[in-house]
C-alpha cells in the first residue's frame, strides 16, 4: 500500500449555526480514485473547497506528500498540484482553449505581455496527452460541454496535477461522453495521480472509484473499499436506513382524463407528440438530457408557442393558453432549475409560496397577511419544510426545502395536473424519498401527475405509465411490467443509433 | 442575511435592531453626517435649515420613488431629468392658452405619457432599459428646446409661485407632498400585489413570469409611474421658481440615481425600500446643504460628493460579505 499523497487530519470548518465539516479525517493514495459521498448539506464540497484553498478549516491539518499544506487560494492550490474540476465549469467562453487551460496562471515576459508561444505549446502538449481532438486555439465557447470538460482536466496535464478533485463530472454528459471521461479519469489514474470523485450516482462510484468515503453532517461516517461493499451498504452509512424504502407508487385507481395532447410539434424541438393523462394517475416521461421533454411539457404549460398540434383540458378542445391562463385553468409546472425557474431567492418561503396566486392573497390589491401566513403554514407543515421563519430567504436554505417550496406555491392552487420536471435532480436521498411519497400523495388524492426525469429507477419506481423520448419524439410507452430499465435504454438507444451515424 | 436568521433564534432585540441598520445603514450615515455638519456650522441645526434641506432634498426625493421602483424591477430610467424639465415647460407655457390647471394637468400626462413610452419599448423590444431611457434623456431633452424656443418660459401669473407656498412649521409643502409620496410607495411595496411582483420581477423574472405574473405589463406600470412622479416634480420645481428653463433637471437623472443607490437599493433588482430611499435623499441633501454652508467650492462639493458614494458603495458591500459568512 503506497503512502497518501494528501492527508486529511480532523479537519473543522464552522459557518454560522453550521458545524459544516465536524473532525473529518481521509486520505489519498496517488494512483487511486477515491469516491465523496453524502447527501447534500454533508459538507462534500466544503471538504472540496477547503481542500482547493478556497475555503480555510477552522481547526486540524492538512499533509501533502508528507508536509502541513497551507494555500492562500485555488490558484495557489493548483501551481502545488492540487486541482478542483468543478460541476459548474469555471471557465471563460470568449477565450481560447489554451487561455482557458492557463487561465489566471498565463507566463508573462517582463514587460508584462503574454508568452504566447510558449502558452500554445504547453498547450497543445496538454491536449495531445489527453487525446483531445481539438486545438490550442479554439474559442472555449464553440466547444461542446464535454469537450469543454477535457479543457478543465488538461489544466491537471498543464500543472502536473498530483490530486484531481472531480465534482459530479457527469451531471451534463450524454452516456458515450461519460465513457470517454472515465477512460481520461483511467488514463490519470495510471499516471499515479490521486482522484477524489463526488457523485450523487452510485452505479458510477462503483464503476469507477477504488475506495468509498460517506459523509453524513459533517462527519466521516467511514472509508471502505468499493469492492468489498454494496449501494445497501453505502446508502445506510449516507441516511441511516436501507433503499427499500425508497419508492412508493400510488394506487391504481384512475377518473377521468384531465389532459390529452394531440400532434404537438415545434419545429427544432419536438414533432408529433400525442398523450394523455388521467385522474390519479402518475405519467413518466423518460428521456436524456436534449431530448426535448421540457421543451414539451413546456409547450403544453403555455411558456412558448406549438407550431401544430390540438389540446384538450378535461375532454374539451382549448386554444394555447398562457402561463397565466394554464395556472388559472388547474395547470402547475414545476421547473427544473429551481433557481432559474422556480424561486425568487431573496424572498421568503411564504413571499415564494403566494407568488402565483398573489390575487388569491390579495383584497383589491393590498396583500391580506393573515390569509397568506396560514396557507404558508399549511404547506409548510405537510411538507415539512425547515426553515427559521416564514421571511428566512430561500436562498439559505438546502436544496431540497428549496424544491418542496417550489411544490408548495403550486400545490397551494390546489391544481388538477401537476408537471414535475426532474423534481429530485440535485437533492438528497431523504428529500428525495419524501418527494416520492408526495408525488404518490398526490396521485391518490385525485390529482393528475407527470413526472420528468432522467433517472430510470425514479421513473420507474413513480409512475404508472412510463413514455421513452428520443430526439424530439415520443418513441415507446411502457406499462405494467413492460416497465423495465432494459425496455427503456433499448427503446431510447434505438431511435438514437441512425442520428448517431450520420 | 444568516446572521438575521441566527439572531431571531438568539431572541435578542439588541441583535435585531443591529441587523436592521445593517440592511438600513444610510440612517446610521445620515446621523453621522448630521453630526459632523451640527459641529461644524452654527447654522446647520436649525429649524429654518432643515426645512431647507428638505425641500430642497424634495424634488430629488420625488424623482428617487419612481427610479426606487424602476431599479427594484432591476430597470433604470435616465430620461427622468429630461420628462421633468418637459413637464415644467408644458406647465408653464400652456398657461396662458387652457388656464393653470389644465396646463399642469397636461404636464403630469406628458410625464405620464413618456413613461408609459419608456416602458413599452423596454418591455417590447427587449432592448435594456439603459439604452432606450438614454435615448429618451437626449430625444426629450431635445423636443424640450424645440417647445421653449431655447428660452426660459415665464409665468404669465405670479399667484402660480404661491400655490405651494404652503408652510407646515419649516417644513414645506413640496416635502410634504415627497413625503407622502413616499409613505405611499413604500405601503404599494410592502403590502400590495403590486409591490410583491416588483420584487419577483427584479429578482428572477423567470420566476415571475412562470408564476402568471404579467411581467411586461409590470414593467409598463413601473415605468409610467416613474415618468408620472417626474412631470410631479417638474411642476412642483416650475412653482417653485415661476419659469421653465430648458436646461431645468439636467444630470438630475444622476443625482436621483446616486440618492437610489446611496439608500441602499440595489442597482440588480429584487431589493430595495423607500425608506432606504428616503435616507439617501435626506444624506445627500444634507450633504450638499452643509457643504453649501461651510463655503465649500462648487467643485470640492462635486468631489466630496462622489468619494461619499463610492465610500458608501464599499460599506455596502462590506455589511453584505459580512452578512453572507
Amino acid at each position: 500500500m503506497s503512502q497518501a499523497i494528501l492527508k486529511v487530519e480532523g479537519i473543522t470548518k464552522t459557518f454560522p449555526g453550521v458545524k459544516a465539516l465536524d473532525n473529518v479525517s481521509f486520505d489519498i493514495r496517488p494512483g487511486e480514485v477515491h469516491a465523496l459521498v453524502g447527501e447534500n448539506g454533508a459538507g462534500k464540497s466544503t471538504l472540496m473547497k477547503t481542500l482547493a484553498g478556497l475555503h480555510r478549516c477552522d481547526g486540524g491539518e492538512i499533509f501533502y506528500q508528507g508536509a502541513p499544506l497551507s494555500l492562500s487560494g485555488p490558484l495557489d492550490a493548483r501551481r502545488k498540484g492540487i486541482l478542483l474540476i468543478h460541476q459548474e465549469l469555471s471557465l471563460s467562453p470568449e477565450l481560447s482553449v489554451a487561455e482557458n487551460i492557463y487561465l489566471g496562471a498565463w507566463q508573462t515576459n517582463r514587460f508584462g505581455m503574454l508568452k504566447k508561444r510558449e502558452l500554445r505549446r504547453n498547450a497543445t502538449t496538454a491536449l495531445e496527452a489527453l487525446g483531445c481532438g481539438f486545438g490550442p486555439d479554439v474559442r472555449l465557447g464553440t466547444l461542446s460541454v464535454a469537450m469543454q470538460q477535457m479543457v478543465e482536466i488538461a489544466r491537471a496535464e498543464a500543472f502536473s496535477a498530483n490530486v484531481v478533485i472531480f465534482d459530479e463530472p457527469t451531471a451534463s454528459l450524454t452516456d458515450s461522453e461519460k465513457d470517454q471521461l472515465f477512460q481520461t479519469i483511467r488514463g490519470l489514474k495510471a499516471r499515479g495521480v490521486g482522484i477524489v470523485y463526488i457523485s450523487h450516482k452510485m452505479d458510477e462510484i462503483f464503476d469507477i472509484t477504488d475506495r468509498i468515503t460517506v459523509l453524513r453532517d459533517g462527519q466521516v461516517q467511514g472509508t471502505v473499499d468499493t469492492a468489498d461493499t454494496d449501494l445497501n451498504q453505502i446508502t445506510r452509512m449516507m441516511i441511516g436506513r436501507t433503499l427499500d424504502a425508497y419508492f412508493v407508487k400510488a394506487k391504481a385507481e384512475f377518473g377521468d382524463e384531465v389532459l390529452r395532447v394531440e400532434g404537438l410539434s415545434k419545429r427544432g424541438l419536438f414533432s408529433d407528440a400525442s398523450f394523455s393523462v388521467r385522474q390519479g394517475e402518475v405519467l413518466g416521461l423518460y428521456g436524456l438530457v436534449g431530448a426535448g421533454r421540457s421543451e414539451l411539457v413546456e409547450t403544453v404549460f403555455g411558456v412558448r408557442r406549438a407550431d401544430a398540434g390540438r389540446l384538450f383540458w378535461k375532454g374539451r378542445e382549448i386554444d394555447w393558453p398562457t402561463p397565466r391562463q394554464s395556472i388559472d385553468m388547474g395547470m402547475a409546472l414545476v421547473p427544473e432549475s429551481r433557481k432559474e425557474q422556480g424561486l425568487v431567492l431573496m424572498m421568503g418561503g411564504r413571499e415564494n409560496t403566494s407568488l402565483p396566486h398573489l390575487r388569491r392573497f390579495s383584497d383589491l390589491t393590498v396583500m391580506n397577511r393573515a390569509r397568506e401566513m396560514a396557507v404558508y403554514e399549511k404547506y409548510r407543515s405537510a411538507l415539512s419544510i425547515k426553515t427559521t421563519g416564514p421571511d428566512q430567504a430561500v436562498s439559505q436554505l438546502s436544496g431540497g426545502n428549496q424544491q418542496k417550496f417550489v411544490l408548495a406555491k403550486w400545490l397551494c392552487a390546489e391544481p388538477g395536473l401537476i408537471i414535475l420536471d426532474e423534481p429530485t435532480r440535485g437533492i438528497d436521498v431523504g428529500s428525495k424519498s419524501a418527494i416520492h411519497e408526495l408525488i404518490a400523495d398526490l396521485a391518490e388524492q385525485g390529482l393528475a401527475v407527470i413526472v420528468i426525469s432522467s433517472e430510470m429507477p425514479e421513473v420507474l419506481g413513480v409512475s404508472h405509465r412510463v413514455l421513452a423520448m428520443s430526439e424530439g419524439s415520443i418513441v415507446a410507452e411502457f406499462k405494467g411490467d413492460a416497465m423495465t430499465e432494459e425496455h427503456l435504454i433499448d427503446s431510447v438507444s434505438h431511435a438514437r443509433e441512425p442520428v448517431a451515424a450520420e | 442575511m444568516s446572521l438575521t436568521s441566527t439572531d431571531i433564534r438568539s431572541g435578542s432585540h439588541l441583535r435585531i435592531g443591529l441587523s436592521w441598520l445593517l440592511r438600513n445603514h444610510i440612517w446610521v450615515f445620515l446621523a453621522l453626517t448630521v453630526a459632523v455638519f451640527s459641529l461644524a456650522s452654527p447654522y446647520f441645526l436649525t429649524a429654518n435649515n432643515i426645512g431647507n434641506i428638505l425641500t430642497q432634498g424634495a424634488f430629488i426625493g420625488i424623482l428617487a420613488i419612481g427610479m426606487t421602483m424602476v431599479m427594484i424591477d432591476g430597470e433604470i430610467d435616465l430620461s427622468v431629468g429630461a420628462t421633468l424639465a418637459l413637464a415644467s415647460a408644458l406647465a408653464i407655457g400652456l398657461q396662458t392658452h387652457i388656464g393653470i390647471w389644465p396646463a399642469v394637468f397636461v404636464g403630469l400626462l406628458s410625464g405620464a405619457a413618456l413613461g408609459f413610452l419608456n416602458g413599452t419599448l423596454v418591455a417590447l423590444s427587449g432592448m435594456h432599459s439603459f439604452i432606450v431611457t438614454l435615448g429618451g434623456l437626449i430625444g426629450i431633452r431635445g423636443l424640450v428646446f424645440v417647445y421653449t424656443g431655447e428660452n426660459a418660459l415665464m409665468v404669465p401669473d405670479f399667484s402660480y409661485t404661491e400655490i405651494p407656498e404652503i408652510y407646515l412649521g419649516p417644513i414645506s409643502m413640496t416635502a410634504i407632498i415627497f413625503f407622502g409620496l413616499a409613505f405611499f410607495f413604500q405601503w404599494i411595496l410592502s403590502s400590495t400585489r403590486h409591490g410583491r411582483e416588483t420584487y419577483a420581477v427584479g429578482d428572477n423574472i423567470e420566476a415571475a413570469h412562470d408564476a402568471g405574473i404579467n411581467v411586461k405589463r409590470h414593467k409598463i406600470i413601473n415605468f409610467t409611474l416613474c415618468g408620472t412622479l417626474a412631470a410631479v416634480c417638474g411642476i412642483l420645481l416650475s412653482m417653485r421658481l415661476g419659469t421653465a428653463e430648458p436646461n431645468a433637471g439636467r444630470i438630475w437623472e444622476l443625482w436621483t440615481i446616486i440618492a437610489v443607490v446611496l439608500g441602499g437599493t440595489r442597482l440588480q433588482g429584487g431589493f430595495g425600500s423607500m425608506w432606504m430611499t428616503i435616507g439617501g435623499v435626506l444624506t445627500l441633501a444634507v450633504l450638499r446643504n452643509g457643504l453649501r454652508l461651510l463655503n465649500t467650492p462648487n467643485y470640492v462639493e462635486l468631489m466630496v460628493m462622489g468619494a461619499v458614494l463610492i465610500l458608501a458603495l464599499v460599506l455596502d458591500k462590506l455589511l453584505k460579505r459580512q452578512e453572507a459568512t
